[in-house]
């Protein structure tokens, strides 16, 4: 059972407090707070005690998100439920930001008071279905800045003016708009979102690669009857099974959240649901040890030792950096960061670049001892080279061998790794037709390293 | 801000609420009392706006209600008689036609904390539990635990308890969980909530309807039932079996902790549920939330001291991703040298090399020292690595790499050889004092194989003046006897040099000690100091293979799926599932209500454990001497010990009692104020010594404990802990 909940910023203000038992006092906020900041970085803050309190947190948007209790709950129970607490914010607030809790303080007092969460301590029901009748306040959405939606920037970058892209925002809103606000946005959106964790050993050798993916659904429709997602007919689940010849597409496992009806699935690869208000999650999958595709990037790095004056020392490391794209010509990837960490220590001087176009930046950060080389865009097939000369005094030929890994973090949109697609999104013959579907697909990388 | 000038934000708001234009004004009224809430929130003392408050409780709006509601509830303990003003709108909607509304008053009644409020809600309440809305039975449910704990000393009322178990029977999912609930609350000191067959088997097979938090919940109430027979066990167990794969991390880990705890006889059902779980556990540990990644990695780790060889195949899972917080990659590196086997090793290795770059030095000690625990079994291998690293002449690196050697050559002599050609070789030495250390025992205690080993000593023993570790100077102390002994040619001018100074210049109490000992220890003779310095070179129990010994389940079952594993050891309270699991469950099958069994209290023959805990800051101690009361006083019958301070609180800190303060030196009188945890309680204690007003204190050293919560036996234990550390310590000098 959970004592207190809170909300913090990440500046210890307090945001929101419910106390459900009355068993401790407010000053177990600053307490907490005075723990969690107190922290070095490599001591574990999620599960924290005073005195017998024991406080556990998540962090999400850039907040914190506390439970504390007496007794000793479990673990993941509590973890899920903030976690949940925080989407279901999201959800009914439009966006997770400090500003949006300040807003919609009213509606989260609600929702924690109501159902959601807690009577007296315990989790009484999270459901979105459930929850509508209880909640009354309506959100406040912090327009987002304007310009943003004059940009063109769209749904996870990608450009919106070609076809039928939905805009990134559009999914970011309140699932409870005014009726007539809004009227008409009927929408439902399918998200294939993909996390890629992928090393690549120093001579190219792809040494792991793992994909967690997972369908998320966000509709805004308020009573939505049964849909029918169809997944591509190949899908083959484990490693026993193989269907067909090359275009298979293999999923070692995958989980259903448990209002999913698979009656078709094991023949049609046909998901049945009824998706309540709000975003949630119909199935996760992973992929282990093998990629279907080959990576989306290669690096061909070369790392070498010069001397600009050899009597004094002076030396410097010439860092050349080849990175292809190996994604179809018409696919690009959108803000790539590559950085390499940690370069040889010491005192680093300057640095000079030669990149091939002048929309890169690239910037040395001798704190982290990184060297961060940014690409906006990136076409597919492509490729881009970039040399960087370091200026390092009193180096020592063998703290090359100290020089990397490389990593990488970017998003692909309209792209999924495993190759996982959705045929088709169908809802039941009786509802009215105004709804809009979208089905939109992102790769993230989790982390992608490589090594030099 | 409303920080300042609070008075005048209140008068202002007051002067609002009873304007009545605004209160003809809905939205403008249920702005203002938006705005009091956000004050509240804040931190702002508007209780003086409780009777405004109030009136406005009397609305149709339910928004603007449950706002009110949200106050009251905050301050009606600090004003109890306007709070009673309350009662009379919140029982009337109890009646109110709208079951939400209902509910909502019940709710809010029940939530005020305030003595007397019982005789008000009891009636309510009884009459909510025949509700026809499920809503309003479920506030209801656990209303009766709200009443029970505004009196928790009375008598349990029967009736309701009767009730309450009659209601598990009830079609709505959250009303037959917060039965649950409120019965374990109310029946607490009888061992909590009894689940009998009929209860067991009822609660399973309702298992589907209920929601995954729920889910949970019932999962671990589920733990105190015995089946009675194999058969019956089984059956429950295929019942639960698709529970093993939910896609909700939390019912999954709840479902192997109660297959655990059923199959305990069962040791191949055990492992095969563990099997089957695997999957979800590594799903956890791959997940976007952090900090389930983190649970989920702490309950793999518990999981692999029974099967180590159970995520053997999933190694590269435990990689450490770029991002990710060093916290997670520490127990992923931990896992990760669990996982070694011959087909991996290599790909292993290469993985923590690239960590011992990292530009958090602590990250790249830890992944040094976990090379070094991979190197007792694949010694040549790591060697190489460690090496190799050495020539990277990073000072943080080469530190490590050294004190992984110590370790390494301690537990695995058979690498001595190579270790003691390879530190030779090394040119350069560690600069912080936990390195110098581990070079300069290397060097004692494997003098004899490093050919270099006087000359490097003799800088240690030239930089001895500036030198600020003592714990460096009594290493060097006893690696420079102990090279005395086996080289003694080229060490003989050496010894006598830092001897020399150590006796008479250093003003380190505990190094001139050791001095003092080595010096009147070679006055009795080279054999004579050999036979006392010379001992063991490696760890005598150590077999050659280092396996790790597989624990059987039970040892850590018990704690599974709690915040144990995640907090580490510090945190261990009995579980009230597991301790109410332990007692003989299942008195009276045939009856409800189980006669009455007072548990034992605390068994008080159990070892005391002390364990230090988060740092007492200050003012929390000071706040807390003042706050409490002396429990307990003795004189320990010796003098304060004249150990430099240093010492006294090193030698505490290994008993795990913390110093916050001492008085300096030969101060009368003399004081030093320490604490330390045991289990769920803290211990303050201040020693005493050579003050007039204490009786008693002028030749000995006098003790007086305090502690928050009360337990004499940890007082016992922790006086007797003190006294055998101060002990040693007096007779020093």
């Amino acid at each position: 059972m959970i004592s207190q909940i809170f909300i913090l910023s990440s500046k210890g203000d307090h945001l929101i407090y419910k106390d459900f038992r009355g068993e401790e006092s407010k000053d177990s906020i600053s307490v907490f707070y005075e723990m969690v900041t107190a922290l070095s970085g490599d001591q574990p803050p999620v599960v924290m005690s005073h005195k017998g309190l024991h406080f556990i947190h998540v962090r999400q948007g850039g907040l914190y998100w506390v439970a504390s209790t007496k007794t000793n709950p479990s673990p993941f129970t509590i973890i899920e439920f903030l976690n949940r607490l925080a989407a279901l914010t999201k959800d009914y607030c439009g966006s997770l930001s400090e500003k949006s809790v300040r807003m919609n303080f009213a509606l989260i007092y609600e929702l924690l008071d109501e159902m959601v969460v807690n009577d007296f301590g315990y989790i009484q029901t999270t459901s979105t279905d459930i929850l509508k009748n209880f909640i009354q306040t309506e959100a406040v959405s912090s327009k987002p800045f304007s310009l943003f939606d004059l940009s063109n920037v769209g749904l996870f970058g990608a450009e919106t003016q070609q076809s039928k892209v939905a805009p990134s925002v559009a999914a970011s809103r309140p699932i409870m708009s005014s009726r007539g606000e809004q009227g008409g946005k009927n929408e439902i959106f399918v998200d294939v979102i993909e996390r890629l964790s992928v090393v690549i050993g120093s001579k190219g050798v792809l040494m792991k690669a793992d994909i967690q993916g997972e369908i998320r659904i966000k509709c805004f429709l308020p009573t939505c009857s049964e849909m029918r997602i169809g997944l591509n007919e190949e899908l083959s689940i484990g490693k026993s099974q193989l269907k067909g010849y090359s275009s298979a597409v293999r999923v070692d496992e995958c989980r259903f959240h448990q209002a999913v009806k698979l009656d078709e699935f094991d023949t049609f690869r046909i998901l049945k649901v009824c998706p309540s208000q709000g975003e949630q999650t119909v199935m996760q999958y992973q992929l282990c040890d093998e990629l279907p595709c080959a990576p989306p990037f290669q690096l061909f790095p070369s790392v070498e030792k010069d001397y600009v004056n050899r009597s004094v020392n002076l030396s410097m490391v010439l860092i050349f950096l080849k990175l292809r794209c190996d994604l179809p010509p018409k696919r690009s990837v959108f803000i790539l960061h590559t950085s390499i960490t940690p370069l040889p220590l010491s005192i680093l001087y300057s640095m000079s670049q030669e990149l091939s176009s002048p929309d890169q930046t690239a910037e040395l950060q001798p704190k982290n001892k990184a060297l961060l080389w940014e690409i906006p865009r990136f076409p597919g097939g492509a490729q881009l080279s970039a040399l960087f000369k370091v200026d390092v005094p009193g180096l020592s030929s063998a703290s090359l061998l100290e020089v990397g890994p490389v990593s990488m973090s970017f998003e692909l949109p309209k792209q999924t790794c495993t190759g996982l697609q959705i045929r088709f999104l169908r809802l039941s013959p009786t509802q009215t037709g105004l709804s809009q579907r979208w089905v939109r697909y992102v790769t993230h990388s989790d982390s992608y390293t490589i090594r030099i | 801000m409303p920080y300042l000038g609070s008075e005048e934000v209140v008068k202002e708001l007051r002067r609002a609420l009873s304007n009545p234009n605004v209160q003809a004004d809905r939205l403008r009224y249920k702005n203002y009392i938006t705005k009091v809430i956000r004050y509240m929130t804040q931190g702002l003392d508007v209780s003086a706006l409780f009777m405004d408050m109030v009136k406005a409780s009397a609305t149709v709006d339910i928004v603007q209600k449950k706002l009110v509601y949200l106050y009251m509830c905050t301050y009606a303990s600090d004003k109890p008689d306007l709070a009673l003003l309350a009662i009379n709108t919140l029982r009337k909607d109890c009646a109110d036609p709208n079951p939400m509304v209902r509910g909502l008053a019940l709710r809010n009644m029940c939530n005020f904390r305030m003595p007397g409020m019982t005789e008000y809600i009891e009636q309510p309440i009884v009459a909510g539990l025949r509700d026809k809305a499920s809503y309003v039975r479920r506030v209801a449910v656990l209303g009766c635990a709200k009443m029970h704990s505004l009196q928790p000393n009375t008598e349990i009322d029967g009736t309701i308890v009767n009730e309450l178990y009659a209601l598990l029977r009830d079609p709505d999912p959250v009303v037959v969980v917060n039965c649950l609930r409120a019965l374990e609350e109310i029946l607490k000191d009888e061992g909590g909530v009894v689940i009998n067959k009929p209860i067991a088997h009822h609660l399973l097979n309702r298992m589907k309807d209920l929601d995954s938090w729920a889910q949970s919940e019932v999962l671990t109430f589920l733990l105190r039932y015995r089946p009675r027979s194999d058969d019956e066990l089984f059956d429950i167990l295929s019942l639960l079996d698709a529970f093993l794969l939910s896609s909700h991390a939390h019912v999954a880990v709840a479902t192997l902790r109660l297959f655990l705890h059923l199959a305990s006889a069962h040791p191949t059902v055990q492992a095969d549920a563990l099997l089957r779980t695997s999957a979800p556990l590594l799903a956890t540990c791959g997940a976007a939330s952090r900090e389930l990644r983190f649970a989920g990695l702490c309950h793999v780790q518990q999981v692999m001291r029974s099967q180590p060889g159970l995520f053997g195949t999933h190694y590269k899972r435990f990689f450490c991703g770029y991002s990710e917080p060093s916290y997670i990659k520490f127990r992923k590196m931990e896992i990760l040298v669990e996982l070694v086997n011959d087909e991996n090793v290599s790909l292993v290795l290469e993985e923590l090399r690239s960590y011992c770059t990292d530009v958090s030095p602590e990250l790249a000690q830890a992944a040094i020292a976990a090379i070094g625990r991979i190197a007792r079994t694949y010694s040549e291998k790591c060697l190489d690595i460690l090496t190799g690293l050495l020539g990277l002449k990073q000072d943080h690196i080469t530190s490590a790499v050294i004190q992984t050697f110590r370790d390494l050559v301690w537990f695995c002599p058979q690498s001595t050889a190579a270790v003691c050609q390879t530190v030779g070789a090394c040119v350069d030495s560690p600069q912080d004092s936990e390195g110098k250390q581990a070079l300069l025992w290397l060097l004692g205690e494997h003098g004899d194989q490093i050919s270099s080993a006087p000359y490097v000593m003799e800088g240690y023993i030239d930089g001895l003046k500036t030198e600020l570790s003592s714990a460096v100077k009594m290493e060097l102390l006893t690696a420079a006897v102990k090279m005395f002994l086996c080289r003694p040619a080229e060490t003989q001018d050496m010894l006598g040099r830092p001897l020399h100074y150590c006796i008479e210049e250093e003003s380190d109490v505990c190094v001139r000690d050791r001095a003092l000992l080595y010096y009147r220890l070679l006055q009795r003779g080279v054999e004579e100091t050999r036979k006392v310095v010379t001992g063991p070179k490696s760890d005598p129990s150590m077999s050659v293979l280092t396996g790790r010994q597989e624990e059987p389940i039970s040892e850590w079952a018990s704690t599974f799926n709690t915040l144990g594993p995640l907090a580490g050891c510090d945190l261990c309270p009995q579980t009230d599932a597991t301790s109410a699991a332990d007692q003989p469950s299942c008195r009276a099958e045939n009856e409800l209500l189980p006669d009455v069994t007072l548990s034992s209290p605390d068994d008080t023959e159990e070892e005391i454990s002390l364990s230090l805990g988060p740092p007492l800051s200050h003012e929390t101690f000071e706040k807390m001497w003042l706050d409490l009361e002396t429990l307990h006083r003795q004189t320990l019958g010796f003098p304060r010990p004249r150990a430099a301070p240093d010492t006294l609180q090193a030698a505490l800190q290994l008993v795990k009692i913390q110093t916050l303060a001492f008085t300096p030196g030969d101060t009368v009188p003399w004081k030093a104020y320490i604490y330390t945890r045991s289990t769920e309680t803290l211990i303050l204690a201040e020693l005493l010594q050579g003050d007039q007003q204490a009786p008693g204190s002028d030749e000995s050293l006098v003790v007086s404990v305090k502690q928050q919560p009360v337990n004499q036996h940890a007082i016992r234990g922790f006086v007797s802990v003190l006294k055998s550390v101060l002990w040693p310590i007096k007779s020093k000098n």
